[in-house]
């Protein structure tokens, strides 16, 4: 008896807390850069695709969601020839995120992408890329890298010497 | 046996063995990178150390390098010991201060044995900050790709390219702590073997370029166990796909036969696969009808119940389709669709094989044999694996003397070399022209092909001599060999050389040695063809008029002279050709119809020592076309005969109707587990348990997912589902074992490091000894063609690349083939008024053909070379005589082309 009518004081104190729920669409919810809501591809500072098709993202994937193939241009910089993203298969579970060793595939804080056709859920390396380098900005994979891919010369990256001479035998 | 307490465990081990490959034999995992279990310790990269104690009073013990230390009596060691951990972690951190951050583009991620090391050490933070080493890179040809910034030093390329294969254009430069692993300078790696660079580098510096035009990481594979078709040993292959393409080709270690390594056309032969010259769909020469499949197969029933039907098999394609077109047509009307001379060939070599007078040796057994007679045969580009045993094989007396002199074990390997130098026991090559084997011969001759014969018997005849003293240099070797073996092959289309060897063995035989034999042959099906016992194409002449022809999976075109080819072309009232890949003969076809390749289908293939072995399909194709031809010859009988169609025929159903037609190849159905095999009621995954990307590669098509394809052939499924663990040897569609995701995981599969696979190694031997056998009376006439003026006898030369019919159309491959050529000596030069690089008009059966001159020092007066297989030499089919040109001075001969 007594804990029924402390239950009912309880839920009539809550009549002057402030209130959580909003007047969705109308209002917008405000949320978080670390939100994890729909998948991007960005670029790095020198506005190129920062995906280099390593197919991490891929394997870390659990619901196995992101297909991609791995392709090259004349300089030999790897990017994907397709990416993508099945998100009726999604679980947002930023995983991928995780795992990419180059920030490219980030989740953001949107997660507007309801389609009454699921097929449409299916997105294509056009619809995930970006203009922009996402929450980590300032990041070239293929500057550290030791492949030259056309960004640096074998030996011009952070923290490189030199190219060894191999017909030098001096020390 | 011995003692060895690992952590005060005892374990029974075999004496003499080094302690690595002993631990890894006991399943423990220790990490290491220059040992390799063909090629033996060196103790280069350290990375293996153990502790090892005196006796169980020592506590202390000290570090050694396990693949360098033997197994005694009783050894004690400790893997776990903290030095031990320490030192090893402490090793792979100093390998790391350099290594470039590449795993996300670096083709070996994922099977990447420096991963897997670093991983099982515990290292895992970089603590050098200072700047790291870099090298440029070269280019090494359009086979294997270079990243030098990635090598580790631990020499495992070198050894193999050079030590092992022989190789001569990749060495170690520089110095220090700057060693370059290389060649001189940019260019295309001549090895025949490169390929297992990306098989032996721990890293990724050598990687398969042609997996980089469509690369995906091993656990996106789908793969299957597979046996090589590019020639007739029949390697052991794993075969795999993605994206519904084949893309990558890797050696599947069989201990009796590839062992652990594969060739280049092996290796990268499998881009036919997907070569534009590929047929996908089927043509009707003449309607332009609908191409509509139950159309099509109707038509051709229809055709087949109304005409007379004849069958032309093929030695490349799989026994089940030989035999559906032999059941198809009917016993009397199906031939081989091999020339008289090329029949003769192949059942001389498969009668030898079973006459039994010497031991039929497979491929790995080479390395057995100490002293090698090679009758005829340039193997590093007909049977390019057994080049590279031969070479193993001949370091077998001088390591058995190192054992025996200085007690030294076989793994040693860096002392063994040192202590040979350059000693090899007995190796004679007679052969029409160099060969690239013949830096290690003994002794080498080059002569015409009957002459070659004809030194056979004379060795037979020295041999056999009662008399106590044989003079001859190579009849007294192969008699005081502990083990003799005469290699021989039907690649010089000679039938006597074959004679000569069997009278080599039989005299070897009579004197009480135990001779092996080892014949080549064309293809990867020759021997199973030849074991079919069904006459060749000549006999089908009196048939052909008005008939229906069938011809399956080959080109009358390379097998027959183009007179003769055409010939039977247009005698047929209706051709159908069933073929994957376009040729002479499916290009003239009235009806055309695709079938799958070794990747899209099931099959066993018989190799050259009579091994039956099993490939599986790797993936289901979408084009609905692409089965095996067994399976539509088999619908195309059940409608002929107006039988019910069964939908799930599968391989066994064939098999046992074979076995039963043609009980010769009883076994066949134990080359692999049948198709209701189950491991704990599950199949076994044809992919990696990681495989990615499932809810999304067919999406954009569907994003419904559709239910994958079932495999009424095999124990295998086409998904990641099913059991997890060590499946049998014959259904193993790739190496992998947790913590070991490269291809050194080939040890867990092992029940012994470099021994037998798990449950034996897979393949079936079908030449038993058979006392029904009737011997043939084999060609010997082996006296000189007489030659008249201007007059030479054409001798094929083969080479890897080009001369065998499907690898020849992989684009890497493609690049690699020499330009056709003719081979002549100075003296047929300045006989004929020719300079190197001249255009010759060679002169055959009434037509004019043009090819450019290449001096061939080495050959003899009567002997011209042409490159063998190319399009542009394709009118030449067996040793025939042609007639050369003279040049006159200054007009150059161009009145007619070739085509
Ligand atoms: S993990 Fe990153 S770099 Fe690698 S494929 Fe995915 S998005 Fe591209
Ligand atoms: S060799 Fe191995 S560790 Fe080195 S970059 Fe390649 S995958 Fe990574
Ligand atoms: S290139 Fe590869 S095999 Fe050769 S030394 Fe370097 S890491 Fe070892
Ligand atoms: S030796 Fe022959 S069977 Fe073996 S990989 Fe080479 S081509 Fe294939
Ligand atoms: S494996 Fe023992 S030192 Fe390299």
């Amino acid at each position: 008896m007594l804990s029924i009518i402390r239950s009912i004081w309880l839920t009539f104190l809550h009549l002057f807390h402030k209130t959580e729920t909003i007047q969705y669409p109308e209002e917008k919810v405000q949320l978080r850069p670390r939100y994890r809501g729909r998948i991007v591809l960005t670029r790095d500072p020198d506005n190129q695709e920062r995906c280099v098709g390593c197919y991490l993202c891929a394997a870390a994937c659990p619901v196995d969601c992101i297909a991609l193939q791995a392709t090259e241009n004349e300089e030999g910089r790897r990017y994907p020839e397709f990416f993508r993203i099945n998100f009726s298969r999604c679980i947002f579970c930023g995983f991928c995120e995780e795992a990419c060793p180059t920030y490219a595939i980030q989740l953001i804080p949107d997660f507007e992408m309801a389609e009454y056709d699921r097929q449409n859920l299916v997105y294509e390396k056009e619809d995930l890329l970006i203009n922009s380098q996402g929450k980590y900005p300032g990041y070239n994979y293929y500057k550290v890298a030791g492949l030259d891919a056309g960004v640096k010369g074998k030996g011009e990256g952070t923290n490189e010497e030199p190219p060894v001479d191999r017909h030098s035998l001096l020390p | 046996m011995a003692t060895l307490y690992i952590d005060n465990r005892p374990y029974d081990v075999k004496e003499g063995k080094n302690l690595l490959e002993t631990c890894l034999t006991l399943g423990f995992d220790l990490p290491y990178f220059c040992w390799h279990p063909a090629m033996g310790s060196v103790g280069a990269c350290r990375q293996c150390a153990i502790k090892i104690f005196k006796d169980e009073n020592d506590t202390a013990g000290r570090l050694v390098m396990s693949c360098m230390e033997p197994v005694g009596k009783e050894t004690r060691i400790s893997l776990d010991h903290p030095d031990a951990e320490k030192f090893r972690k402490s090793v792979i951190e100093w390998l790391m201060t350099n290594h470039p951050h590449d795993c996300a583009v670096c083709d070996e991620g994922g099977s990447c044995h420096l991963q897997d090391m670093t991983v099982m050490t515990g290292h895992n933070y970089r603590r050098f900050e200072f700047p790291k080493r870099t090298y440029v890179n070269q280019y090494l040809g359009p086979l294997i790709n270079h990243e030098m910034n990635r090598c580790i030093q631990c020499y495992r390329c070198v050894r193999f390219y050079k030590d092992y294969a022989g190789g001569k254009d990749l060495d170690v430069y520089a110095a220090h702590n700057h060693v370059y692993f290389g060649r001189e300078k940019d260019g295309i790696l001549e090895s025949e073997f490169s390929g297992n660079l990306a098989e032996i580098c721990p890293t990724g510096v050598f990687t398969d370029k042609t997996l980089k035009q469509h690369y995906s990481r091993k656990w996106d594979f789908t793969f299957a166990p597979s046996v090589c078709q590019h020639c007739s040993l029949g390697c052991n292959i794993i075969a795999g796909e993605r994206y519904g393409e084949l893309r990558q080709i890797t050696s599947r270690y069989n201990g009796d036969v590839n062992g652990y390594f594969i060739c280049d056309r092996g290796r990268f032969g499998y881009e036919a696969a997907n070569s534009v010259d590929r047929i996908y769909q089927p043509a009707l020469k003449e309607e332009n009808v609908s191409l509509n499949q139950e159309y099509i197969i109707n038509d051709i029933a229809a055709l087949l119940s109304t005409s007379n039907c004849v069958g032309i098999g093929s030695p490349r394609a799989s026994l089940e389709s030989n035999f559906a077109l032999q059941q198809l047509v009917g016993n009397g009307n199906y031939y081989s669709g091999w020339s008289d001379e090329e029949h003769r060939l192949n059942k001389a070599a498969l009668n030898i094989l079973q006459n039994r007078t010497a031991e039929i040796v497979s491929l790995k057994q080479i390395e057995q044999y100490d002293s090698i007679l090679i009758l005829g045969e340039d193997l590093t580009n007909t049977a390019p694996m057994a080049a590279l045993t031969v070479r193993q094989a001949v370091r077998k007396k001088p390591v058995e003397n190192a054992q025996q002199n200085i007690n030294l074990a076989t793994w040693h390997d860096a002392a063994l070399r040192e202590y040979i130098q350059q000693r090899h026991s007995d190796l004679f090559i007679l052969h029409p022209h160099s060969t690239k084997l013949d830096e290690i011969a003994t002794q080498v001759s080059y002569s015409t092909p009957h002459e070659i014969a004809a030194k056979g018997f004379t060795i037979a005849a020295a041999i056999d001599a009662t008399a106590d003293q044989v003079i001859d240099q190579i009849a007294t070797s192969l008699l005081n060999a502990q083990k003799p073996l005469i290699i021989t092959g039907t690649s010089l289309f000679n039938e006597p050389l074959l004679a000569a060897a069997e009278a080599i063995v039989k005299a070897l035989k009579k004197r009480g040695k135990q001779p092996g034999i080892f014949i080549t042959q064309a293809d990867c099906n020759s021997m199973g063809l030849a074991m079919m016992n069904v006459p060749p194409l000549s006999s089908a002449f009196s048939k052909l008029s008005d008939s229906t022809l069938i011809i399956l999976e080959t080109d009358l075109y390379r097998n027959l002279s183009t007179e003769k080819a055409d010939e039977i072309m247009n005698l047929p009232k209706r051709i159908i050709v069933f073929d994957h890949i376009k040729s002479t003969t499916s290009e003239k076809a009235d009806i055309k119809v695709p079938v799958g390749m070794f990747s899209e289908a099931d099959g066993t293939i018989v190799n050259n020592e009579g091994r039956a072995q099993r490939f599986f399909q790797v993936f289901v194709p979408k084009n609905e076309w692409l089965k095996e031809s067994w399976r539509w010859l088999s619908l195309l009988k059940a409608l002929k005969d107006g039988k019910a169609i069964d939908e799930n025929l599968s391989i066994s159903n064939i098999q046992s109707t074979l076995v039963e037609a043609l009980p010769q190849f009883r076994g066949i159905e134990d080359a692999a587990l049948s198709e209701d095999f189950r491991l704990n009621g599950q199949k076994v995954p044809r992919a990696p348990h990681r495989y990615s990307g499932r809810t999304a590669m067919l999406s954009n098509e569907n994003v419904s997912e559709p239910k994958p394809p079932q495999d009424i052939d095999s124990p295998m499924s086409f998904t990641m589902e099913g059991y997890r663990g060590i499946p049998p040897s014959s259904v193993t569609p790739f190496f992998w074992s947790p913590g070991w995701n490269s291809v050194q995981s080939i040890n867990k599969f092992q029940i012994e490091i470099g021994g037998p696979l798990h449950d034996g190694n897979p393949g079936v031997r079908l030449v038993n000894s058979n006392s029904s056998i009737t011997p043939i009376d084999f060609e010997q006439k082996t006296e000189k063609i007489s030659l008249k003026e201007f007059e030479w006898q054409l001798v094929p030369v083969y080479h890897i690349f080009g001369s065998e019919e499907l690898s020849a159309k992989a684009p890497a491959i493609a690049e690699l083939t020499p330009k056709p050529y003719l081979g002549l000596n100075q003296y047929s030069l300045a006989k004929l008024n020719l300079q190197e690089n001249d255009m010759a008009t060679i002169e055959h059966h009434g037509r004019a053909y043009q090819l450019p001159v290449r001096l061939r020092a080495e050959i003899n007066n009567e002997v011209a070379l042409i490159l063998f297989g190319l399009p542009q030499t394709a009118f030449f089919v067996k040793p025939v005589i042609i007639k050369i040109r003279p040049a006159s001075n200054g007009i150059t001969n161009n009145n007619s082309k070739h085509e």
